[in-house]
């Protein structure tokens, strides 16, 4: 059934049209005094959150260690299939750099591949990881000349990445706790 | 050949150049302070990396539009579609020669009136050369042999001669009290007192003409044969380069006209509130550039006018448009003349 709706009629004034034009003009040029909102953007930068999803990068713990053993789970899960792992041994961390025995590790990426032109920033990596080894972080400034520049290889993505500091350092306790027993 | 003649000459081609140069110089400017305007009433800054905040922004993008390649479709008809964008700019520049600037000057013991042309019938001049402006967007329209074009060159035709009617009509009003087409002695008629001013007298006159003006010259919120929302820029999408330049060109410079032409009919032209012509002419060569800064000014605040209503309301839609034109603005045009002249009879006029 077709429902008529009622309708206000319009007094002359408002049918006039001007008078409501004069308050719009009025708004406007009002507007025209008040302060800007842009952001000089190559000089003046955002604030990036926290938890900005911007380009994937892989970290090092506190003893400079890469974190990531190659599991490949964000591999598996990244929709766009942006990530390719080409798992490799473990180098070892050397007796100097690390208080802590790390023997238990056995893998470590030997290539790390993330096609920046195919991520969505999804952020499924991340949360996957169950090292805690790869962080969206706030790098937002992607460019490159070729397509290939767009490819992050590892020692890209670390340098994305950083140093993280490790709050849980899981490898450290497994140990220490009498661990070793997965 | 004799002096008058040799000097009218001269005095001719220098009105000439110094007119329709302030005509296109304010072309080039308009689409910054349009952009500075809309940006300011946005909360924005606008363009502000060409020079100090961005005023030689319009060299930058008169330079561009030199050296874009100036393409042809293949599918369009090549005649109408070269002969569209000057159709588009010619029919502006030309109303310029009967705009009375300014007071006479004295050069060399001679008087030169500050108008190209006095002509007698100043007025109809303006109107059979500012309806010319229809073809162009309209040949484009059609020369382009695509939809969108051919939609807003449609509507353009349309909205042109509704709109060409009501000014038409208004300006009737103005000539009733007048009694003269010359603009010079509309000017004239003027000046002194501020209530002299033509728009005190024709109070419906002016806001029908202003109206009108905006649907002339295919401004917001009468841009529908341009719509770039819905017909992809309308009338010029197959444009580029000095082609598309010369719609730019076009639309600025009638905007600019249109704005002369309601300071001189509405506003007193070149005069100051209760400044009268003899003290004009007591001034001398100064008294007409003071004349002159006076109309320029009023013209400008027109032109911020229409870039200021710009970015305040939004498009008509056809319809609402036509109902406008013809079933609000002719009536009330033609009421403006049955009252001017029952004025005139019950004030005991001649």
């Amino acid at each position: 059934m077709a429902i008529v709706v009622d309708r206000r009629k319009l007094s002359f004034w408002e049918e006039l049209y001007l008078p409501a034009i004069a308050e719009g003009l009025s708004r406007t040029f009002k507007q025209m005094f008040e302060p800007t909102i842009t952001l000089q953007y190559p000089e003046e930068r955002p604030v990036i959150q926290d938890d900005y999803r911007g380009a994937p990068g892989l970290v090092k713990d506190q003893d400079g260690r890469e974190k990531c053993v190659s599991c490949q789970l964000c591999e598996y899960i990244c929709p766009p299939k942006a990530i390719v792992i080409i798992p490799g041994e473990a180098a070892g961390v050397e007796e100097s750099a690390s208080s802590y025995d790390y023997s238990e590790i056995e893998k470590a990426p030997q290539e790390f591949y993330i096609d920046m032109l195919r991520c969505i920033y999804c952020g499924y990596c991340e949360e996957i990881c169950p090292e805690e080894a790869i962080f969206m972080t706030g790098e937002y400034e992607l460019n490159a000349a070729t397509r290939q520049e767009l490819v992050h290889d590892k020692p890209r993505l670390y340098e994305v990445g950083g140093t993280r500091l490790d709050p849980i350092q899981k490898w450290k306790h497994k140990n220490t706790d009498g661990g070793g027993a997965h | 050949m004799s002096d008058d003649l040799i000097f009218n000459i001269v005095a001719n081609l220098t009105k000439i150049v110094l007119f329709t140069h302030i005509g296109l110089v304010l072309a080039a400017f308009m689409p910054l302070v349009e952009r500075k305007v809309s940006a300011w009433m946005q909360d924005r800054v606008g363009p502000n990396r060409v020079g100090y905040a961005g005023i030689l922004q319009p060299i930058a993008d008169s330079l561009k539009f030199f050296f874009k390649e100036d393409l042809t479709p293949r599918h369009v008809d090549r005649v109408l579609f070269t002969l569209a964008p000057a159709l588009a700019v010619m029919p502006a520049l030309l109303v310029l020669a009967v705009v009375p600037f300014a007071p006479p000057v004295e050069v060399l013991g001679r008087e030169v009136q500050m108008v190209i042309a006095d002509l007698d019938v100043g007025i109809l001049f303006v109107f059979a050369f500012s309806s010319l402006a229809v073809y162009g967007i309209t040949f484009a329209g059609w020369a382009s042999n695509s939809k969108y074009p051919l939609m807003g060159g449609v509507r353009s035709s349309a909205q042109m001669i509704s709109y060409e009617l009501c000014l038409g009509l208004c300006v009737v009003g103005v000539f009733m009290e007048s009694e003269t087409l010359r603009l010079t002695d509309v000017v004239m008629q003027q000046q002194g007192n501020l209530l002299n001013w033509n728009i005190f007298s024709q109070p419906i006159g002016f806001v029908i003409f202003v109206i009108a003006a905006f649907a002339e010259t295919n401004r917001l919120p009468f841009d529908l044969p341009e719509a770039e929302t819905e017909l992809v820029a309308g009338y010029h999408t197959e444009y580029s380069s000095m082609k598309f330049a010369m719609f730019f060109a076009g639309e600025y410079v009638a905007m600019w006209v249109f704005s002369c032409l309601i300071a001189v009919l509405f506003l007193g032209g070149w005069a100051i509130p209760f400044v009268s012509q003899s003290t004009f002419e007591a001034m001398g060569n100064w008294g007409s550039l003071l004349g002159m800064g006076a109309f320029l000014l009023k013209t400008f605040f027109f032109l911020f006018f229409y870039v200021w209503v710009r970015f305040t309301i939004p498009r008509f839609r056809f319809d609402q448009l036509m109902h406008l034109g013809w079933k609000v603005l002719l009536p009330l045009g033609l009421l403006n003349i049955v009252l001017t002249g029952l004025v005139q009879v019950l004030m005991g006029g001649e």
